[in-house]
């Protein structure tokens, strides 16, 4: 597992004012896999996204290591071995300059070619993403384009310089169905087409399921189980995946739908041991004073100290007993 | 007993574009219909419309056997608590500036029935009846999850003592565990108060769980309109 790795993180840690939000994560991303990094908002995910882009929030002082092929220097490798795909499309592209304009300025900031070189790179990154009449088009201004089209622009700049790796955050949560799903068709066939990795930072499972070989599944700062998207979404090892699982609305009975019960702990007001124990429906004695470390399961790693007990329809764990009233 | 709500070829047109095309539908109290739909396909517009916070260019819209169109501004009044709507994005629904507690209860003071005495109390009891602690009233917005804040923007809507809720993609920025939570709620308050839901939500999965009716809509028009779950299949 770990020779194969594209880009390694070790030891991963994000903190504000000392207070870690990212808590010792390790993982690697495989050439050209796509690893969908999924859990509740404040699990972690965004900022493990903009650490691997070098792009730390202000006040943010970051821990560990995070290698790209041997090199560690992420920002200066921002644009050119990896690049970023905006969730916004709009505010992702410059109001004032020509689509293909910007196109152009992204190559001749990583490569040494002509103006007319870059402009005709931008051109073919704009028909690969099959925006129609691309030379045209690339002389428009981004509110010249339908949303789908700046869409289609914002992913023709993320791949243009040919990354090994492509990181997007929640790229698809504003989007309808359909558009989500053209969304990532397109930005499927560019990463296929330069032979990318995706990191793929999302809370929709649907996704997820869809579009994914691994998943990373995180709560509280750190990795709770991670592995084969597949298995991680049929047969979770960690009762919080169940209890991701158990959410969603093909597993309601009559109307109600099962709840993890609680809320995620504030960074700073972690509970001892397991920071997921407080709400967990299988949390032992040593859940409550030691933090499970991750550890190798098949091909997966999970951490937590009950694993072996999760059953194999682990979502019914989190399934409501009937009761008379809700009230 | 008139219709909840009875909505007859409703038009809406912004300038040359026609975003609701004659579309008809109706909602009983106690009933959830959905209406799904690509972005821009009219759903929106049509929840704007029967609310008549942006009235319709064509069409009847009657709620609770008043026909709404040709009221005025004035004659709505009144009947405005009745049916409240709950927005998709819970922060920006709620005034960044105003404390939970104040948001819940601008409804009761706009509406001249609060109550000095007992006004806190329904408010505590409004924030309870979300599954938010009373406590949380001192909070603002943004000390909130997106969970919370939604539970509280459905609290103030809740305070006018609504018949009917217009729900526009109330759980669409939410979590999956966290709006699994927040559907059980609305399904709850429906069942105990007999509100009738205009759901809008582009989640087919979503609606499939939670809607009684699905409407498709497409190009401002109804393509298609499904029942979802009889009665007596899914016992609630």
């Amino acid at each position: 597992m770990r020779s194969e790795a594209l880009l390694s993180v070790r030891d991963l840690r994000i903190a504000f004012d000392g207070v870690e939000a990212v808590r010792g994560l390790s993982f690697d991303v495989r050439p050209r896999e796509v690893l969908a990094v999924v859990g509740e908002s404040g699990a972690g995910k965004s900022l493990t996204a903009r650490a691997l882009l070098g792009m730390l929030p202000p006040g943010a002082t970051a821990g560990g290591t995070v290698r790209l092929l041997g090199e560690t220097d992420l920002a200066a490798q921002r644009g050119r071995r990896i690049a970023l795909v905006p969730q916004d499309a709009l505010s992702a592209l410059s109001p004032v300059h020509r689509v293909g304009d910007q196109l152009a300025a992204a190559v001749r900031s990583v490569a040494r070619v002509s103006r007319r070189e870059a402009r005709a790179r931008a051109v073919a990154a704009l028909d690969r993403v099959g925006i129609p009449d691309a030379t045209r088009k690339a002389r428009a201004y981004p509110h010249e384009f339908s949303g789908g089209m700046r869409q289609r622009a914002v992913i023709a700049m993320a791949t243009i310089n040919e990354p090994d790796v492509l990181v997007a955050d929640e790229p698809t949560t504003a989007l309808d169905e359909e558009r989500r799903d053209q969304v990532l068709r397109v930005l499927g066939e560019q990463r296929e087409a330069v032979g990318a990795a995706l990191v793929l930072v999302t809370h929709d499972l649907d996704v997820v399921r869809r579009h994914a070989d691994r998943a990373l599944v995180m709560y509280a700062g750190r990795l709770t189980e991670l592995g084969p998207a597949d298995e991680v979404l049929t047969r979770p090892l960690a009762p919080y995946t169940a209890g991701l699982l158990a959410s969603l609305p093909e597993h309601a009975r009559g109307r109600r739908l099962p709840t993890l019960p609680g809320t995620p702990p504030a960074p700073g007001a972690l509970p001892a041991g397991c920071a997921f124990a407080p709400r967990c429906p299988l949390a032992a004695e040593a859940c409550h004073h030691e933090e499970p470390e991750p550890v190798p399961v098949d091909e997966r790693l999970v951490a937590c100290h009950r694993w072996a007990q999760v059953p194999d329809l682990a979502v019914e764990l989190f399934m409501e007993k009937p009761h008379a009233s809700s009230s | 007993m008139p219709r909840l709500l009875e909505v007859r070829d409703l038009v809406v047109r912004y300038g040359p574009v026609t975003a609701v095309d004659r579309v008809s539908f109706s909602l009983e109290a106690g009933e959830t219909l959905a209406l799904n739909g690509p972005s821009g396909c009219g759903k929106s517009s049509t929840a704007l419309a029967v609310l008549q916070l942006r009235r319709p260019d064509g069409g009847e819209v009657g709620f609770e056997g008043r026909e709404l169109t040709t009221l005025t501004e004035r004659e709505l009044r009144p009947l405005r608590p009745r049916m409240q709507p709950v927005f998709q994005d819970p922060y920006g629904s709620l005034s960044p500036r105003h404390r939970i507690r104040d948001a819940v209860a601008e409804p009761l003071k706009v509406q001249g029935r609060w109550n000095a005495e007992t006004g806190p109390a329904r408010v505590a009891e409004l924030l309870d009846r979300v599954g938010l602690d009373p406590s949380y009233g001192d909070r603002h917005p943004h000390e909130l999850s997106g969970g919370q804040c939604q539970r509280a923007g459905i609290a103030r809507a809740l305070a006018s003592e609504p018949r009917l809720l217009v729900l526009d993609e109330p759980v669409s920025a939410l979590d999956p565990s966290v709006r699994a939570g927040v559907l059980n709620l609305l399904a709850d308050l429906q069942d105990e108060l007999g509100l009738g839901y205009l759901f809008i939500c582009h989640d087919r999965a979503v609606v499939r769980h939670f809607a009684d009716r699905v409407i498709e809509m497409r190009d401002g028009r109804i393509s298609s309109s499904q029942l979802r779950r009889s009665p007596g299949a899914a016992p609630r």
